[in-house]
């Protein structure tokens, strides 16, 4: 059984019919590749199991039991994370108060209740996390605003792998980033995947598609029309399964 | 790092001094140390011009509370400008704050402590209710504030005109002019100082050390994130407008103590005068950033020159234009940093500059 289950997603935005029925499963301790061309799903297909859009028809299970994620509140309680493309940091603050936002670390006692922070705790736990993860994190008192692409992409990757126990989300992780920074989040990828979380990677890159996961799922006019290992696929195979070419030629 | 050979020097380099400058770039990133070098020129400037006059106990005095009411006001526009909002109403909610808070004290007769208190009570309550409603017609009708608070500065205004049909009321429980207005702290620090001091201590440490203050920058600097990671953006909001409503009413209940007498029609360009200090002391209209302390600095500023330029002579109105060009100035600073940081990998220009490798620097930013 897989870690998660999505069985006969159906979504629609007015006359157009985002998912169509389409399943999707994702195994804890692997990397699951989402593609499909533009349109074919991908995004809403994530927006529903992350909790930020809903379905209209379909079931979804996670180890078992059948959730609805009314609210990304309601996917995060159950160990679900998003590195959104953009990352969704706030520029004005330090890694560590980005890798905390809204999850503040607070005091012991009465200063707890007052809202004080708990800073030194909330450091040394990041300080953890971006070790563990073996992060390009150099500076943990500057704003995240200040850092390269890669690092801030770093922090982004952490905060989620600290909070996640099950799923964590990449959309298109790597859409901005150069070869060399690209490399560092595939290696983040990987770590994430070898702590037992399944990740999910959603990419328009084939061949990082094919170097970093372990099988692909693909989406075709909101419906699943493959899944593939991708330890025996080639690009021109996915792009074929893709576009559709593949079945044509096979009728 | 995939090429570690290449930038561990970098990295140890990089490790260290952010170990050593730390503290002191956390210092100067706030705009405030140098608006704080700006106010201590000026200070220096007309203490030289005329020492026996300007640096004096009495003139310093004078200053601090004509600084007071409008510091407790900064508090709250500090808020609020960190959330890249804006409150213009803050002058007419004080007006109206006052009108009420003077109507019940009169109309309870006594004029002890008691009566004074239920007059601060019933100020801050006030307050709190306009904030509450500028909060929520721009959290949750979605409204610009700027237009929101444009809305409430005139319906404050207006109400308060209507209630008092435009007459000022003068009856002032005898110990808040007394104590508050006019009462010293040792026999030397104005009380009405004190106060203000004290609401800023409580400002400065719920802005800077909670959780509520965290959020408070976290909301202004990128919104589409806090709401991606569930922080409940239009109850913060509203506490945010509800702070500055409620500084505002706080302030209200000072000026009656400090003037005698409610101020109707006399705090028309206080909003202006306020938000135009906490800019200068650093907060970005963009929102992220700003601090209490920069905010105290900045609203000093127009205070200490008016006061300046009385005692040596020139006409007091070369403040406001003087203001003006201070003004802008922060907030092209404010422009240029994020200008700046907009522009990606934020070290330093200068040090590279410095290094004479801006150019290496770049490119190797580019490809690692």
């Amino acid at each position: 059984m897989a870690l998660l289950e999505a069985r006969g997603m159906v979504r629609t935005y007015g006359s157009v019919v985002a998912l169509d029925g389409a399943d999707f499963d994702i195994e804890a301790g692997q990397v699951t590749a989402l593609i499909g061309d533009n349109g074919a799903g991908k995004s809403t297909m994530v927006k529903i199991l992350s909790g930020t859009e809903q379905f209209e028809e379909g079931e979804v299970t996670l180890e078992g039991q059948r959730v609805v994620f009314n609210n990304p509140a309601a996917a995060r309680s159950h160990g679900i994370e998003t590195v959104f493309q953009d990352l969704a940091l706030c520029p004005h603050l330090d890694p560590v108060e980005n890798l905390y936002l809204n999850r503040e670390i607070k005091r012991s006692g009465v200063l707890g209740l007052l809202g004080f922070m708990d800073r030194k705790a909330m450091r040394d736990r990041s300080v953890e996390v971006f070790t563990d993860l073996g992060a390009t994190v150099r500076k943990l008192n500057e704003p995240v605003g200040t850092m390269s692409g890669g690092q801030k992409q770093s922090v982004a990757v952490a905060r989620s792998a600290a909070w996640a126990s099950k799923i964590i989300f990449f959309d298109e992780p790597t859409a901005a980033l150069g070869v060399v920074q690209t490399a560092n989040v595939l290696d983040l990828i990987r770590r994430v995947r070898d702590k037992g979380i399944g990740v999910v990677l959603i990419s328009h890159s084939m061949p990082e598609v094919l170097e970093v996961a372990d099988t692909i799922q693909v989406l075709r006019r909101g419906r699943r029309v493959a899944t593939i290992n991708s330890a025996d696929s080639t690009v021109e195979e996915l792009v074929g399964v893709m576009t559709g070419k593949l079945d044509e030629e096979v009728a | 790092m995939s090429n570690p050979t290449k930038t561990s020097s970098r990295d140890v380099q990089d490790m260290i001094e952010s170990e050593q400058i730390s503290i002191i770039q956390r210092i100067s990133r706030v705009q405030a140390l140098q608006i704080v070098i700006v106010l201590l020129t000026i200070v220096v400037i007309f203490s030289v011009m005329a020492p026996d006059a300007f640096l004096t106990v009495f003139n310093l005095r004078a200053i601090l509370m004509n600084t007071s009411i409008l510091v407790v006001l900064g508090i709250g526009v500090t808020f609020v400008i960190i959330t890249a909002g804006i409150d213009l109403s803050i002058g007419s909610v004080l007006v109206f704050s006052s009108v009420i808070s003077a109507m019940v004290m009169g109309n309870l007769g006594a004029t002890g402590w008691v009566t004074a208190l239920i007059g601060l009570g019933v100020a801050l309550l006030s307050g709190a209710a306009w904030g509450f409603l500028n909060g929520f017609l721009v959290a949750k009708a979605q409204v610009p504030a700027l237009i929101v608070t444009l809305g409430t500065m005139g319906a404050a205004l207006g109400l308060a005109r209507v209630i008092t049909g435009g007459i000022d009321l003068y009856e002032i429980p005898e110990v808040m002019v007394d104590v508050i207005g006019f009462g010293n702290l040792f026999g030397e620090v104005p009380n009405l100082v004190v106060l203000a001091a004290f609401a800023c201590l409580i400002g400065g440490i719920v802005l800077h050390l909670t959780r509520f203050g965290l959020t408070t920058y976290a909301v202004g600097s990128n919104p589409e994130a806090c709401r991606r990671v569930g922080v409940k953006m239009d109850r913060h909001l509203i506490a945010v407008y509800m702070i500055s409503g409620t500084t505002a009413g706080l302030a209200g209940w000072m000026s009656i103590a400090y003037f005698q007498q409610t101020s109707i029609g006399g705090q028309s360009l206080t909003p202006l005068l306020v938000i135009a200090g906490v800019v200068i002391g650093g907060t970005s209209l963009f929102g992220g950033i700003g601090s209490i302390f920069g905010s105290v600095i900045g609203l000093l500023i127009p205070v200490v020159l008016q006061s300046g330029f009385i005692i040596i002579g020139v006409e007091s109105y070369w403040q406001d234009v003087v203001i003006g060009v201070f003004l802008i100035a922060a907030v092209y600073v404010d422009s240029r940093r994020r200008q700046k940081a907009a522009r990606g990998s934020g070290r330093k220009p200068k040090r590279f500059q410095i290094g004479g490798v801006q150019g290496k620097s770049s490119k190797k930013e580019g490809i690692k």
